[in-house]
């Protein structure tokens, strides 16, 4: 019986240890978040956070459930598969509330310069042109509808 | 109406489910997503490239992307008749006002718009010491921005460069591939406003996506291959001069 006698020093040390682990895995159970873990070596409720930011663009879809006028002009020239807010910009707050929400107006001026100003980089095929020389300071929707942009010979003149 | 005991004894179980409910934190917001569905990616149409930047400014707007930071941008490069090893790239304010007339003359001149290429085996993931950053089930890379410490080693790491430090919230920011659009059905903001299709997100896990038929069918290509990133986002003709 000396041996378990002696040994009491051991069965303090083992509490300490055993204390110092119930501590640890009740730290360690506050800190770390419930969903650490769950689809690897991170917070799964993270995805869900980023998931969660509302939005700015709405979408092409959502604007042809309202403007099917504009949707049927706009099937009849060059720009169908442009989506419309490439043009009139983030517009989910007006899809949530059309009558407070307006898009801005915008300026062909600058617009379709973007995308149509002349640059050696461009694909040789896509329409450029250097707008001062084609239209010498006038508004591009003087002459070109930006829905359906090509000339018909006659129609304009 | 008065609770007898009977009632109590039946509520207080439902309730103790309802809290485990409340515990778990806020509920699925897309609850028709189901992440094991999906393995997002890009397809980056190198020839329809017209370097607007619409590209660009969609994205700061529908992320609060800070001014002179990017998550994508777009390059112009001038690869000269001889001198392939030394293309000559600009990319004024990331091409977010578009790009000025070229000074160039001659040679090959085109865009290559970039963005984080959502590797597979993504350097910038496993040297993450919190586990701040992950790739996703849908194989998407993310950052957890309550996590991130700033340390800035992903930032380091990203072979492609595609990492900053947000200087409101220093912690390492990146595009998220707008998972939160498409987790919601929509397309990225990029992808949503390229007016020429150069960009189009596409889901290899999905048998009706486009995206099969044209790596099948085209000569593509990903950027830094003999890194081994094993990334996602596919350049259709990318010149071999693109870095």
């Amino acid at each position: 019986m000396s041996v378990i006698k002696d040994s009491g020093h051991l069965f303090r040390l083992a509490i300490v240890f055993a204390l110092g682990l119930v501590f640890f895995i009740g730290v360690r159970s506050i800190f770390v978040p419930k969903t650490f873990g769950e689809y690897g070596h991170f917070r799964g409720a993270a995805i869900a956070d980023i998931a969660a930011r509302p939005i700015a663009y709405a979408g092409r879809q959502a604007c042809e459930d309202c403007h099917a006028d504009v949707v049927q002009k706009k099937n009849s020239g060059k720009h169908v598969r442009i989506g419309c807010e490439a043009c009139h910009g983030p517009l989910a707050k007006h899809v949530d509330d059309p009558a407070s929400v307006q898009p801005e107006k915008l300026d062909t001026a600058v617009l379709c310069v973007r995308c149509h100003e002349a640059n050696i980089a461009k694909p040789a095929g896509f329409p450029q042109v250097k707008a001062e020389e084609h239209s010498s300071g006038l508004a591009c929707d003087t002459c070109h509808q930006p829905h359906a942009p090509s000339i018909v010979k006659g129609a304009g003149q | 109406m008065n609770i007898t005991r009977r009632h109590l004894m039946l509520l207080l179980p439902a309730a103790a489910i309802a809290w485990e409910h409340v515990l778990a934190g806020t509920p699925e917001k897309s609850p028709n997503y189901k992440m094991s569905e999906h393995w997002w990616s890009m397809l980056i149409d190198v020839p329809k490239c017209i370097g607007c930047g619409n590209c660009v400014r969609a994205c700061a707007k529908e992320n609060d992307v800070p001014e002179g930071y990017f998550r994508t941008w777009v390059e112009r490069y001038h690869v000269a008749d001889w001198g392939f090893e030394n293309p000559v790239v600009d990319s004024p304010d990331g091409g977010i006002h578009g790009f000025p007339p070229s000074t160039q003359t001659g040679g090959k001149n085109f865009f290559i718009p970039k963005l984080c290429n959502h590797c597979v085996e993504s350097p910038c993931t496993q040297v993450c010491p919190v586990g701040a950053t992950f790739v996703s089930p849908d194989g998407v890379v993310l950052v957890d921005k309550e996590y991130c410490l700033g340390c800035r080693y992903c930032v380091q790491a990203c072979p492609y460069g595609c990492r900053f430090i947000n200087p409101k919230t220093n912690t390492a920011e990146k595009c998220t591939l707008c998972y939160h659009r498409i987790t919601k059905g929509l397309t990225t903001a990029c992808c949503e406003n390229c007016p020429t299709g150069a960009r189009q997100l596409a889901d290899l896990k999905n048998p009706q996506d486009p995206i099969h038929e044209f790596l099948r069918t085209h000569s593509v290509q990903v950027l830094k291959p003999h890194m081994a990133t094993n990334a996602k986002v596919f350049y259709n003709q990318l010149d071999g001069s693109v870095r």
